[in-house]
């Protein structure tokens, strides 16, 4: 006999099947797949058979060590210094490279490096691009989340009011939202070349041409954040319109009280919309960064990880070691570090935002 | 009742075609050229030919676009489902053919005893895969441009040295008329690195990966060799010779319009340069030390492992490999003949054709790409160094993690069957 929960929910299981055979066979699955095959040397084409390889593939991952180094001196004892005045220190590649003295340090390359009055410590990584990529994908996350969810509740704002044309205003800051992401980053190339850019041309002519042409994507100190601003502007609309529902379904008569009362502007947002909101941050705050933690298609259209891994994130590098390097075991290792991540971030938001009683 | 007849009206009809063509087998075939007319034109003339030319079998097309193939024909052998005959490039033959993708063909080594060596497709002492034509690349600059920084027009006898080569960018970049002295195609990213910069490695005297055994590849991209060639190349970029990240329209368009004094370029662009100069002339890949090289092996021709006819499919390879295809194929898209004798039938590569230096180029400096499974990974690896160099990574560091990575590969894959 079927159980009382199956029976009496039957209408509610058969309105979920279709739904939820979907979500199986297309998301846990696949989900399951890379858990399991993150543990083996899967391969997208070989004909050696796969084996089971315990946590290599994370071990190489996450792979770390730190080397303190004292600086090369003279004959007379003295701190040998290049050209530039810089102290020098002896080539890593006599650590990490065919040295027995040190088989922990095989195969690891710089990460970065801190000075220690005269020694440095160097911290060696066995991965140095993941590690970047994961560093990237943080700064992406840290930036985009508050300044994209600011902005869509400030444009919310704006077209939350009654007005002629203000229907024209919603579909121009939707619009981005509708364009594929691969054209957006495509058009957003042009504006970003390095040589007669939209945006080179814009800030020349605005400052007489003072400010100087910028390769704004072959330089790695601007790569980055080109990327982030783009992917600012291109997804605001879409937490614009989750922002306005959620101002929409405050009543009226708050605010009438609020005025009635002599609330000014601010007060009325802060204590009347704030409040009235919570419910939609949590949700924009919450879809924001799980959309930021898979940043890709910007990447692989715009920069591919480049220059000197300044773009380089999680998501682009699993797919680049998975189908590139045909390398599966190692991109299903990057989406469980990444499932793992986004999980727990996401679980420290509802703790954060959950209901006080 | 009509629509039911019709219905059997054209299954009884479509019982007698097929009844019709029993005498024939069909062999399906892929290629990677969709959208691309010219191609189409000449490889539909080569099937409609091989059809009418015997009554065994059939050939039926299916083009893909050429981004997409590679994926397609993955997704394909891991479904069980390839066609008899494939395309392949030829670096990623031995890939294919390791994975147990593709069979060796059936074809008399002797048929293509004058074919050029690039288009030969050997893996494991096999002819798994075979080309009609190639491809080679070439210094373009013009000649106008040689007699005004006074530099010797090297020869493929005597090609340029290390130091006449620097010595050129130099004069070019003192000249100060411009933007570069060196158009590289760095806008191009993707095979051309490994397929177009390579070479220059090979010349220095290192390589991608070592060849004697093709199970490490320290000593190879990280030796001394290597370490020239990398300083060597990053120099290219701090010394203003050359641009690390390229403006597509730039590459297509930046040395017509004489932003740059030379251009490391394909065949498949030598036709547009001499259009934008009168004067324009292909200067053979100078010698670093070990041997002048450019790179070669382009799309080729296989038979797939689960082919229940490789005996037709190898017959119809065999059919294309007529002297009068080479020549159609090269004067549609403009690549090199594989054979002496369809040059001389072609417009551009007969003697004193205007390309018909490239010939010569690909005779003798070609170099395949390392020939292993592992090329798929190596390539890529490759590549991102050397576009890290490029903007400034450190030289040594950089080869040592690219050595490191591509003997993990090679570790991770058993060696790759070598």
């Amino acid at each position: 006999m079927a159980s009382k929960f199956l029976k009496s929910n039957r209408t509610g299981w058969m309105m979920a099947g279709p739904a939820a055979v979907l979500i199986g066979m297309f998301v846990i699955l696949p989900f399951v797949f890379a858990i399991l095959l993150s543990f083996t040397n899967q391969r997208l084409i070989s004909p050696n058979p796969t084996e089971f390889v315990g946590f290599a593939n994370y071990r190489q991952l996450l792979g770390v060590a730190t080397l303190t180094l004292e600086p090369l001196t003279d004959q007379a004892g003295l701190v040998q210094k290049d050209a530039t005045g810089a102290v020098q220190y002896p080539a890593l590649r006599g650590y990490t490279r065919n040295n027995p003295d040190f088989p922990n340090l095989v195969g690891m390359r710089e990460w970065f490096s801190l000075d220690w009055g005269q020694s440095r410590t160097f911290v060696l990584a066995r991965d140095v691009v993941f590690l970047k990529a994961l560093i990237n994908t943080f700064i992406f996350v840290l930036i985009v989340a508050p300044v994209q969810g600011g902005l869509a509740l400030g444009l919310a704002l704006l077209i939350n009011q009654k007005m002629r044309g203000i229907n024209l205003f919603r579909a121009v800051y939707f619009m981005p939202v509708v364009v594929s992401i691969v054209v957006v980053s495509l058009l957003w190339r042009f504006i970003y070349d390095g040589n007669s850019g939209l945006l080179n041309n814009l800030l020349s002519a605005v400052s007489f041409g003072a400010i100087p042409r910028v390769d704004w994507l072959g330089n790695p100190s601007t790569a980055l954040g080109s990327i982030i601003a783009m992917s600012i502007w291109q997804a605001v609309g879409f937490h614009m319109v989750i922002w306005l529902s959620g101002l929409q379904t405050i009543s009226p008569t708050l605010y009438e009280a609020g005025a009635i009362e002599g609330a000014s502007p601010w007060q009325s947002f802060r204590y009347i919309t704030w409040p009235g909101l919570k419910n939609t941050a949590i949700l924009v705050l919450i879809v924001i960064t799980m959309q930021a933690f898979a940043v890709f298609a910007q990447i692989d259209v715009m920069t591919k990880g480049g220059p000197l891994d300044s773009t380089q994130t999680i998501v682009f590098q699993a797919i680049q070691r998975g189908y590139g390097k045909q390398d599966i075991s190692g991109g299903s290792a990057i989406s469980v570090i990444l499932f793992v991540i986004v999980l727990s971030i996401s679980l420290l938001q509802r703790w954060i935002t959950r209901e006080r009683s | 009742m009509k629509h039911l007849s019709i219905v059997t009206g054209a299954l009884l009809a479509s019982v007698a075609l097929t009844s019709v063509a029993q005498a024939q087998t069909t062999l399906s075939m892929w290629y990677h050229g969709a959208g691309n007319e010219g191609e189409a034109k000449v490889l539909n003339q080569i099937i409609t030919d091989f059809n009418a030319s015997q009554a065994d079998w059939t050939v039926e097309l299916q083009s893909f676009p050429q981004a997409a193939y590679n994926d397609s024909v993955v997704a394909g052998a891991l479904a069980g489902n390839l066609p008899d005959i494939l395309d392949v490039d030829g670096p990623v033959m031995p890939n294919w053919a390791w994975a147990g993708y593709m069979q060796p063909l059936q074809i008399d080594e002797t048929k293509i005893a004058n074919f050029l060596p690039g288009p030969k497709g050997m893996w494991d002492g096999k002819l798994y895969s075979i080309g009609l034509w190639d491809a080679a690349v070439a210094l373009v600059t013009r000649k106008s441009t040689l007699e005004e920084l006074g530099l010797r027009t090297p020869t493929l006898a005597e090609p340029w040295s290390l130091e006449e080569f620097n010595g050129a960018m130099a004069a070019a970049k003192a000249s100060g008329k411009y933007e570069y002295a060196l158009d590289l195609g760095m806008a191009w990213t993707g095979e051309w690195y490994p397929y177009a910069f390579s070479p220059f490695l090979q010349s220095f005297g290192g390589d991608m990966v070592d060849r004697s055994s093709y199970k490490t590849a320290e000593g190879a991209l990280n030796g001394d060799a290597a370490m020239a060639f990398g300083n060597w190349w990053q120099g290219l970029f701090t010394q203003g010779y050359a641009q690390a990240t390229q403006d597509p329209a730039d590459r297509d368009n930046g040395f017509g319009a004489g932003k740059y004094a030379f251009s490391w370029n394909g065949n498949w662009a030598a036709l547009g340069a001499l259009k934008a100069f009168d004067d324009t002339v292909f200067l053979p890949a100078p010698n670093f030390g070990a041997g002048a090289k450019i790179g070669a092996a382009s799309w080729q021709f296989g038979v797939s492992a689960k082919s229940a006819h490789p005996d037709g499919a190898s017959a119809f390879i065999e059919f294309a490999l007529q002297d009068k295809y080479l020549a159609d194929f090269a004067n549609t898209t403009g690549l090199i003949p594989a054979t002496a004798t369809a040059a001389a039938m072609t417009e551009n590569y007969k003697d004193g054709g205007p390309l018909s230096v490239f010939y010569g180029m690909t005779e003798a400096n070609a170099l395949v790409r390392p020939v292993t499974p592992g090329y798929v990974v190596e390539s890529k690896v490759f590549e991102k160094a050397l576009a890290d160099i490029a903007n400034g990574a450190d030289v040594a560091g950089t080869l040592d993690a690219a050595t490191d990575e591509i003997n993990a590969d090679i570790e991770k894959n058993a060696g790759y069957g070598h």
